[in-house]
């Protein structure tokens, strides 16, 4: 750092807090918050949204949703310097001369995060421009040490996409519905580093390992109408962006933090006045707090008020958004071109870039186009042709993490058929993993051990009951395999005609009436029966020949 | 020894007729001698003393790193130094200490070269008379050199001359024998001015060809690295170390440039054509610059070359247009300085905001914070397409204008570097910064729209013995031709080496010396 009269410790510096961004200052009247809860809870879903819009007068108010993402590239370097990026090292250990904003030091562009962005532009169905311009954004805060950020504001590097999401829709929520939102452009940014405050000091400490990360700044035009559709196309975007590689997407951990802009109107009316919700930190908390914002402005508006332009913070324990700052005296943030960097060139193909320059330094669309994986909508499609599962099936499989990679796997060591797999992972495995919380790759079950559980059925040695009963106690034993808590409990289908015989001839023997049902022609009562011997068997009798026996002895 | 050219004094190395120690302890003595000067902020003695072992050690064993090995250099103080203060000049960095030293000096300090510290200039290098500087003005060493006090005669301490700026003291410490070579930075002129107002080589190159990495920065767009020497010759040595593309700064050219340290030897001036921009006869420019002018246009016609008037029709707009790209750039440039990572930190603690102002108010002078208020004053929202956006459309009609000239086949262009010789610091100190800058650098800031090389060569000196110089500009990287030609004019108009009273630049002070001194240099 900065030599002798200036060394890490020296980020860390002394201030009194007295900044209004730290402290919001709560105006909003507490009393009307029960109301808007109250409002809150009687709407939820868009559907119910449209439908109302569809019924009523056309005066009803909707919600109108953009969104401004900031997705931190996932690169080993930053955007303008060598540094390194990483998110568990000690404060101040990844900053150098340049992030710390050192005078003489100049910006260097990473070639690697301008990859991403045109990677992810292509993704997004963008138009890459050629050519494009870096900016600075100028504002003064303690955690961007040179006075301004270098942004893409005049020219960024992709511009015009779409993003298609689905959710499920429908009453039973079990229908895919596809939408799309445009995609207004993508810029290249630094990112800021950390400002941390000690209350009890009075301190605020700077961490400025994050400043000058590579951020892609996606912003969506409003072209969504709830929380819900919010929370699906940004659970969209994370698995595009995952899939590219090109952002961890991780929104607890800052990789990928969005802020939404609300409003509301009446169709056919222009756009109301919005407001910037943010601080939040899942996609589940998106739609909350989306939800609860266009309540909020829809209440303001039909009790005669107006909705303030300003910046709202949400609040994850209260389910609120809170007025965080105020942009009143609106702020300008004096932008003007960056003069230390040319412009930013991406060519169509490598004959197309000019003469003299390195290969390595160029970025060549055609290149980067062969990259391209497989994205989540190919991958759904895929899964649909390649184990006729359902569309529904699909979606699930992709959207939740890991869940696709372990369907594969155990599919692809069983005899069991891919329909009956997907029902055990969406079922059995889900079920667990929902109610104790986990995510796919706690699972306590790995997907051999599944796999063995089905064979086992498949092979015809345990039955179905007994097959769930083992991936229970699997579940709690994870240390065991199916084969051995099967041999341990005696859980093994019993075959031996004899003893089968003798449990159908008593059953038969103790429930006269429903015989006498069957032999009238209620062959559904049969399944009384086989339940009832199954009972006596806990479930290790092999249905089949259960069933046989008891046709023959009813007859 | 000291007034030697670098080729005479390397050369005077390799034969071993002076160690690169004794040369450096010669130019430490002079350091101190000429301390009234104060062109120098920081001497860096010790460090000066140890390199120059260095270099002896590797003279002594045959090997040396190159024509600067052993060389003494001066630095502006607003170049980084690894582990030596850099001030800029300004109250904010008073006891900044970089971390790393710029890439033009780590290639000079690679070379061999001696460096003797670093030199005075106006805070964060705006101004154009090394006046307004935290450490007080520069002056101009022609003010205590006999040609000035025989033609004044005044009082040495109250009639001193200013030296131009902003490098005011990388040019001082140059003509006043205390350093073979010195970096300047130029933006509008600070090179080349003050080396006309000093009588010496000032050199401004091509935008880009010379890295701005670890230049504290005035205005990135405009700002080179300027190489102040005592002859042409070795201003393109210098240059030929220098030059060529720094993965650090993205702007600098990629493919690599010819080399320079032999300019044309085969140049016929009779096969170039020499441009006079008709505009540059502006008001204020004085007689006997006027007539320099005159004098070497002639020589150059009388010697077979083609003289023509141009015209650079958008010249006159130069100057405003420069004061808005200007002030908007230090507005931003100067963001950084805020307190928290380095330099002053005001006492005020009471909110993060009033922390920022008072550190900013205090450490800055009025100079600096009067560009900063209206540089963003121009990026306002509302200004912005008023301002800055115009005054970037006029840059390029500036740029324009030259490329026309040099395309319609003329090769350099020639005209006066400033107005007059150097002016008395206290007639200068009468009018304020910016009226200053104005009038100071309007032959050498249209250069700079246009990131075309420039050089200032000394012509003569004029009635009050003070130098007085004249500026050649060539097309873009054409900086070896331009030094080519900057030569022939060395050559041909005996520019007298300077000469004290009392002094034979590096003898004892005395009458025996002083006589003995002024037979030699006729």
């Amino acid at each position: 750092m900065a030599g002798s009269s200036a060394g890490m410790t020296a980020l860390l510096c002394n201030m009194n807090k007295r900044i209004a961004i730290f402290y919001p200052t709560i105006t909003y009247q507490r009393h009307n918050w029960c109301v808007i809860r109250r409002i809150c809870m009687s709407v939820s879903r868009c559907q119910s949204q449209a439908q109302t819009k569809r019924k009523s007068a056309p005066q009803e108010l909707v919600g109108v949703v953009g969104l401004e993402i900031h997705a931190q590239i996932h690169s080993n370097t930053k955007l303008f310097s060598g540094s390194q990026v990483g998110f568990q090292a000690p404060p101040n250990s990844l900053v150098s001369f340049f992030d710390a904003s050192l005078p003489g030091t100049l910006p260097v562009l990473n070639r690697r995060c301008v990859e991403a962005a045109v990677m992810t532009g292509l993704a997004l169905n963008c138009t890459i421009n050629r050519k494009s311009l870096f900016d600075r954004k100028h504002y003064f805060y303690a955690d961007l040490p040179a006075g301004y950020q270098i942004t893409q504001q005049r020219l960024p590097i992709a511009v015009d996409g779409t993003l298609t999401y689905s959710h499920l829709g429908g009453r039973k929520r079990n229908t895919v519905v596809t939408k799309s939102v445009r995609i207004k452009q993508i810029q290249l940014e630094q990112d800021s580093g950390k400002s941390l405050h000690d209350d009890y000091r009075s301190q605020t400490l700077i961490d400025l390992n994050r400043a000058g990360v590579g951020l892609m700044e996606l912003v969506m035009e409003p072209d969504m109408s709830c929380g819900e559709e919010a929370a699906a196309a940004v659970r969209e975007m994370q698995l595009i962006l995952q899939a590219l590689g090109t952002c961890q997407g991780n929104m607890a951990e800052g990789q990928l933090r969005v802020d939404a802009n609300v409003s509301v109107h009446r169709p056919g009316d222009p756009w109301g006045i919005r407001t910037e919700v943010k601080n939040i930190n899942s996609a589940r908390n998106l739609a909350r707090a989306i939800d609860y914002e266009i309540q909020r402005q829809m209440f303001v508006l039909e009790s005669g008020g107006t909705v303030q332009n300003e910046t709202r913070s949400f609040d994850g324990k209260t389910g609120h958004t809170i007025p965080m700052r105020d942009k009143e005296g609106l702020q300008d943030y004096r932008f003007m071109p960056e003069p230390n960097l040319p412009p930013l060139m991406v060519y169509e193909a490598c004959s197309t870039a000019p003469p003299g320059v390195a290969p390595s330094q160029v970025v060549v669309l055609e290149e980067v186009r062969e990259r391209l994986p497989d994205l989540p909508s190919v991958r759904r499609q895929r899964l649909v042709e390649t184990y006729g599962i359902l569309p529904e099936h699909s979606f699930t499989l992709v959207n939740e993490d890991g869940l696709m990679d372990y369907f594969e796997a155990v599919v692809k060591e069983t005899k069991a058929g891919p329909r009956k797999v997907i029902g055990w992972v969406m079922k059995e495995l889900q079920g667990l993993l929902h109610q104790q919380n986990l995510s796919v790759s706690q699972s306590p079950i790995s997907p051999q051990a599944l796999a063995q559980i089905l064979n086992l059925q498949e092979n015809g040695q345990i039955s179905s009951s007994i097959a769930k009963q083992v991936f229970q106690e699997l579940w709690k034993t994870p240390g065991k395999t199916a084969q051995q808590i099967v041999k341990e409990q005696d859980l093994g289908i019993v075959n031996d005609s004899t003893e089968i015989h003798r449990i159908c001839q008593k059953v038969v023997d103790s429930h006269p009436d429903q015989v006498q049902a069957i032999r009238s022609g209620n062959k559904k009562v049969l399944n009384k029966l086989m339940g009832l011997v199954q009972k006596e068997t806990k479930g290790r009798a092999d249905p089949v020949l259960v069933r046989a026996i008891l046709e023959q002895k009813t007859n | 020894m000291l007034s030697l050219s670098i080729r005479e004094v390397s050369l005077a190395l390799r034969e071993g007729r002076i160690s690169p120690t004794e040369l450096c302890r010669k130019c430490l003595n002079r350091i101190k001698k000429t301390h009234y000067l104060n062109a120098y902020i920081t001497v860096t003695e010790e460090l000066a003393l140890k390199q120059a072992q260095e270099a002896e050690s590797r003279l002594l064993k045959g090997a040396p790193k190159g024509p600067l090995d052993g060389i003494p250099f001066a630095v502006k103080d607003n170049f980084c130094t690894e582990n030596i203060k850099t001030t800029c000049a300004s109250k904010m960095l008073k006891d900044y200490t970089p971390p790393y030293s710029a890439t033009v000096v780590q290639k000079l300090l690679d070379q061999g070269a001696v460096l003797m510290g670093k030199t005075n200039l106006d805070e964060f290098a705006m101004g154009a008379g090394s006046t307004d500087s935290a450490f007080g003005p520069v002056r101009n060493p022609w003010s205590y050199a006999a040609p000035y006090r025989e033609q004044t005669g005044t009082e040495m301490d109250s009639d001193w001359v200013i030296t131009g700026g902003s490098s005011g003291g990388s040019a001082a410490a140059v003509a006043s024998l205390t350093s073979f070579l010195a970096l300047g930075s130029d933006t509008g002129g600070s090179t080349r001015n003050p080396g006309a107002l000093c009588g010496v080589v000032a050199l401004k190159p091509t935008y880009g060809l010379v890295s701005r990495h670890g230049l504290v920065p005035l205005v990135n767009s405009m700002d080179v690295p300027g190489i102040i020497t005592r002859s042409v010759h070795d201003a393109a040595t210098v240059l030929d170390i220098l030059q060529g593309h720094d993965v650090k700064d993205s702007t600098t050219i990629t493919h690599n440039p010819s080399t320079l340290t032999h300019l044309f030897e085969d140049f016929d001036v009779r096969n170039i054509c020499v441009g006079i921009p008709k505009e540059y006869h502006a008001p204020g420019l004085s007689q006997e610059t006027l007539a320099q002018w005159s004098r070497v246009a002639d020589m150059f016609e009388r010697a077979g070359a083609r003289v023509e008037q141009v015209s650079l029709p958008h010249t006159q707009h130069s100057i405003v247009c420069y004061h808005v790209l200007c002030h908007t750039e230090v507005a931003s440039n100067m963001a950084r300085f805020d307190g928290l990572e380095y330099g002053h930190r005001s006492g005020i603690d009471s909110s993060t905001e009033a922390m920022y102002s008072t550190t900013r108010h205090e450490g800055f002078n009025d100079v600096v914070r009067g560009r900063i208020l209206s540089g963003n004053y121009f990026l306002l929202r509302q200004n912005y397409e008023h301002y800055f956006v115009k005054a970037q459309q006029v840059r390029r009609l500036i740029a324009e204008d030259f490329k026309r000239v040099f395309s319609s086949g003329v090769d350099v262009l020639l005209t006066p570097t400033t107005l007059s010789d150097a002016m008395r610091y206290t007639d200068f100190m009468q009018e304020d910064n910016r009226t200053r800058s104005a009038q100071e650098d309007i032959f050498t800031q249209p250069v700079n729209m246009a990131g075309l090389p420039a050089v200032s060569v000394p012509t003569a000196l004029s009635n009050r013995g003070l130098p007085i110089g004249l500026q050649l500009i060539g097309p873009a990287l054409q900086d070896r031709k331009l030094l080519t030609v900057a030569q022939w004019i060395e050559q041909k108009v005996g520019f007298p080496p300077i000469r004290y009273l009392g002094d034979a630049g590096e003898g004892e002070m005395g009458e025996e010396v002083h006589e003995r001194e002024q037979t030699s240099v006729v």
